[in-house]
């Protein structure tokens, strides 16, 4: 490797010297190149190995049987780790839900577009500001200004579709994905 | 006596012959030794040495407290009953681990607002300064990692609020989320992943403590007028024996309120439902971080939709997202203080204008970690907006005006000269 410090002292060999700088450079760069993607590859099973693995993807449905809850009545069930709100809603909750004015709502969706059956409301029990589990499945639990759900966290209302209505959350509480296997049972996810 | 030429002379043919091969007694020797200090430094020096010592407390508690917990979801919560009931002194690792955390924090606040004041970030110690703002930022990480693993309510509830804080971020916001739980919520792997790296990096910090030293050790320590060190022997004292017995004194001092809180209150600076094991399904009413990060806490919170400073950037992001970046950013704009400060002269001593408002900022961190602590409601939502306004309106713009148009008050010859005239004054 004596011609890495090439001397500049021979006037005849200039250009011979401009390739050989061009020659180091270029290969200097793929190097670096080759390097730098050949190290990004090696690191990527040590970032992905914190994500979700086999076993926790695995479990990815629930089925729930509806028929013991009455009308008016919620209940939570675990799916996928999180809480999810089935409420069979009365009818004052789903013509009140149908009527509202899409432009007064932050996240606008339609309460049709939120449910499969009008008197089954299914959504995920997370607050979509932080993570807290909103309060108005219990009956003594304050249900917030819209008569649906209330985060007591950092205060977000939510209205008996589930919708964003007051406070700081940006959206909707999700709807999961979920079908009806018969008419008094559910499978989410 | 420059940095490199030593006095180190040892009788001892052991330690002649390790010196020759690795000259680590002579650094020793140098750096903390005949190490020149400002012979001048008042007591809020102390708690840069002081904030190495409770490293160590917390390294070492946490180490051995690490060889009786299980970091499972299952079991989590009852191994730290046992190392409080069953295991020996476990209650007693325990109590300074919890409350080491909190005097850290004191210490190293009390370090940060003292090189505030003094103008200690200013040239050349930017380095320095800025390497003591990664340091707070690891330890910040750390303590909250920690406070997850006992698994009670708090530590869930308050993973999952933080972790949360990413999904603001757009588009790559929910699988960040979802990387960082390896899940589809705070669960098992999440709480294994805050244990490895609750232990890794302490380990992380002491690196960045020896860079700090490192930083500290080129230009020596600032001092209470800012002023040079200009005649080594006129200006200054070896560290030791002059610092070492003056910092003992400091230690002696914190641990005895350390001793205070860890026997006799040793859950004052807890939460209750911490005692509650976690549960994923029940929100607790109010939830709120250690009192150490109330204050950025209060910042997240500030952001609402009708909130001032929100209006101007409204149609680019969320408030949700605004608040996130806000509460960063509370943080980071301090690596640019030694270039908003402009003033030549180091100490607030010197500069009336900017004394006073280094004591309002004082006030303002004060007032917004009380908000940080209450329910957002009320009176207490305006106070905490008007408060993070104050925060940024004093770091970016009040501190680079101030430093240019303050008329500064004339500063002592020299380290010496002061002191000479401070007892001459007596």
């Amino acid at each position: 490797m004596s011609d890495t410090a090439a001397p500049t002292g021979h006037a005849v060999s200039g250009n011979a010297e401009i390739d050989d700088q061009t020659r180091r450079d270029f290969l200097l760069w793929t190097t670096a190149a080759v390097g730098a993607a050949g190290t990004a590859i090696a690191v990527w099973p040590f970032v992905d190995q914190m994500n979700p693995a086999a076993d926790t993807l695995a479990l990815a449905s629930t089925e729930v049987d509806l028929s013991s809850i009455a009308v008016g009545q919620s209940i939570t069930v675990v799916w996928r780790g999180k809480p999810v709100f089935i409420r069979h809603r009365t009818a004052d909750e789903i013509k009140s839900a149908a009527e509202v004015d899409l432009t007064k709502l932050p996240d606008p969706a339609t309460d049709k577009d939120r449910v499969k059956k009008p008197e089954w409301l299914i959504m995920v029990g997370v607050c979509t500001h932080l993570g807290c589990i909103p309060l108005g499945q219990k009956t003594g639990d304050t249900k917030g200004e819209f008569g649906g759900w209330f985060c007591p966290c950092h205060g977000s209302h939510y209205d008996t579709s589930g919708r964003i209505r007051k406070g700081p959350a940006p959206n909707n509480l999700p709807v999961p994905g979920y079908e009806f296997v018969t008419d008094t049972t559910v499978k989410i996810g | 006596m420059s940095g490199s030429s030593s006095n180190f002379k040892s009788n001892s043919a052991v330690v002649n012959w390790i010196e020759h091969r690795l000259p680590i007694f002579s650094f020793m020797h140098n750096q903390l030794h005949e190490y020149p200090t400002p012979k001048n430094l008042n007591y809020f020096w102390n708690f840069g040495s002081l904030a190495g010592i409770v490293l160590v407390i917390m390294i070492v508690s946490g180490i051995t407290l690490a060889m009786s917990y299980t970091s499972h979801v299952d079991i989590a919560f009852n191994s730290v009953e046992r190392i409080m009931r069953d295991v020996n002194f476990g209650w007693l690792l325990r109590y300074i681990h919890m409350n080491g955390a909190s005097f850290f924090f004191v210490v190293v606040y009390i370090h940060i607002f003292r090189g505030m004041y003094y103008g200690s970030y200013k040239a050349p110690r930017e380095i320095l300064w800025m390497i003591g703002i990664f340091i707070l930022l690891a330890m910040m990480a750390t303590a909250f990692m920690g406070y997850v693993l006992p698994w009670g309510q708090m530590s869930f509830w308050g993973a999952t609020v933080i972790t949360n804080l990413f999904s603001a971020l757009p588009i790559i916001g929910d699988p960040v989320v979802k990387w960082l739980w390896g899940g589809f919520v705070v669960d098992n792997p999440t709480l294994n992943r805050f244990f490895a790296l609750h232990y890794l990096l302490p380990f992380v910090i002491v690196g960045l403590v020896f860079l700090h030293l490192w930083a500290l050790h080129m230009h020596h320590s600032n001092n209470p007028t800012g002023v040079d060190i200009k005649d080594k022997a006129k200006d200054t004292i070896p560290f030791h024996p002059y610092y070492t017995i003056k910092d003992l004194y400091g230690l002696g001092v914190l641990l005895i309120v350390f001793s205070v809180f860890v026997f006799f209150a040793p859950n004052y600076f807890g939460e209750a439902d911490n005692y509650i094991p976690a549960n994923p399904l029940v929100t607790p009413p109010h939830i709120v971080p250690e009192w150490y990060f109330l204050p950025f806490y209060a910042i997240l919170r500030a952001f609402t939709a009708d909130y001032f400073l929100f209006w101007p950037i409204s149609w680019l992001m969320s408030a949700k997202l605004a608040g996130v970046i806000a509460m960063f950013a509370s943080i980071l704009v301090l690596l640019l203080l030694p270039w908003l400060d402009r003033s030549r002269v180091r100490s607030a001593t010197y500069r009336p204008v900017h004394r006073l408002l280094f004591w309002v900022f004082v006030l303002d961190c004060i007032v917004l970690g009380y908000v940080g602590g209450h329910p957002a409601e009320g009176v207490l939502v305006t106070v905490g907006q008007w408060a993070t306004f104050y925060y940024f309106l004093h770091i970016i713009i009040l501190v680079p005006i101030v430093s240019v148009l303050e008329r500064t008050k004339p500063l002592p010859d020299s380290i010496a000269a002061s002191v000479m005239k401070t007892h001459a004054a007596e």
